[in-house]
């Protein structure tokens, strides 16, 4: 009998639910019981590692090819990334605080902790602006040696993502204020907070590739 | 009548490998998670003032924290620990073959022999 409640076939009446494809328990209606959304995510996430494998191994194959003055052990500022990964470290908690009040519908603290959070990303994207400016007024533009090239683009790829979910938060906080939110509310931010979790994963491992071991 | 509900919904959870009592833990937990996390962090960042004849300890310390990092936001933070084991296989089938291939990819460039 629970057999049959857990691996109902999809009958296709997910109209009908007044949660969007979940029953009471949060079960999905899908052929596989889980959801489609969170699968697709995380099949989402899979292939991201690989768009930052690609970037990771370019930058570890050029990060020798430099002029003497302008390489990684010159211009790196280690004590400023290192508050910039701590800031961004911190995101993520904040981030699973916010999953755990919309876990329980507490609406009130799901939009105090994306918030904070949103504030966290903004920080480090700022950090990372300054990083660039700074590096760009020593001398090293995009285009002045591999080593530059390959590093403003991983580091730059990772900071656009970080703005988008920097966007993907504000939006949430704003769906979950007006209400607007199709579906289950716990999911949307438990989705958006995967999306955030994976960017600070990436970060853990540039943080200690691209800037920690020596050239 | 009560234990059949609660049976089906104790199948329901199996099912989706996802508790939702136990996937969500308490404040407390989150914080403890994350301060082990940034102990992490401030070990790795002081590697950067090693000695050079420490290299090898220094690697072998930022791969280990790098790794632990990884699994531990990966694993708590993300829910993977708690979810069901289809999502581990979508997330790290994508991780495996990217480090194979890039792998590879550095070889062919002569990466690990210089």
């Amino acid at each position: 009998m629970a057999d049959i409640a857990v691996h109902a076939p999809d009958t296709g009446d997910h109209g009908h639910d007044d949660h969007g494809g979940h029953d009471d328990h949060g079960a999905h209606h899908t052929s596989t019981g889980l959801s489609n959304n969170k699968m697709a995510m995380w099949m989402f996430l899979g292939s991201e590692c690989l768009l930052f494998g690609g970037l990771i191994s370019t930058y570890m194959l050029y990060r020798g090819r430099h002029s003497e003055n302008l390489g990684p052990d010159q211009i790196y500022d280690i004590p400023f990334t290192s508050v910039s990964s701590f800031v961004l470290l911190m995101s993520s908690l904040t981030m699973v605080l916010a999953v755990s009040a919309a876990a329980q519908d507490d609406d009130r603290n799901t939009n105090l902790w994306l918030t904070v959070t949103a504030l966290l990303g903004a920080t480090f994207v700022g950090g990372q602006v300054y990083e660039f400016t700074a590096f760009y007024q020593e001398g090293l533009g995009f285009t002045t040696s591999l080593f530059s090239s390959s590093f403003y683009t991983l580091t730059g790829f990772h900071g656009v993502h970080v703005t988008v979910g920097v966007i993907m938060l504000l939006a949430t906080v704003g769906m979950v204020r007006r209400n607007r939110i199709p579906g289950q509310k716990s999911e949307v931010v438990e989705l958006v907070g995967l999306y955030w979790h994976f960017v600070d994963v990436v970060w853990i491992i540039i943080f200690t590739l691209v800037y920690l071991i020596p050239s | 009548m009560s234990t059949t509900t609660e049976h089906v919904e104790h199948a329901e959870a199996e099912a989706h490998g996802h508790d939702a009592h136990s996937s969500h833990k308490s404040t407390g937990y989150y914080v403890k998670v994350a301060l082990i996390l940034a102990a992490f962090t401030a070990l790795e960042t002081t590697t950067y003032w090693w000695p050079k004849s420490a290299h090898t300890l220094a690697m072998v310390t930022l791969f280990s924290m790098m790794a632990i990092k990884f699994v531990m936001v990966v694993s708590l933070f993300m829910h993977l620990k708690f979810d069901n084991k289809i999502f581990s296989w979508l997330f790290y089938s994508g991780l495996v073959l990217a480090v194979l291939v890039y792998c590879a990819f550095l070889a062919c460039f002569q990466f690990f022999s210089s």
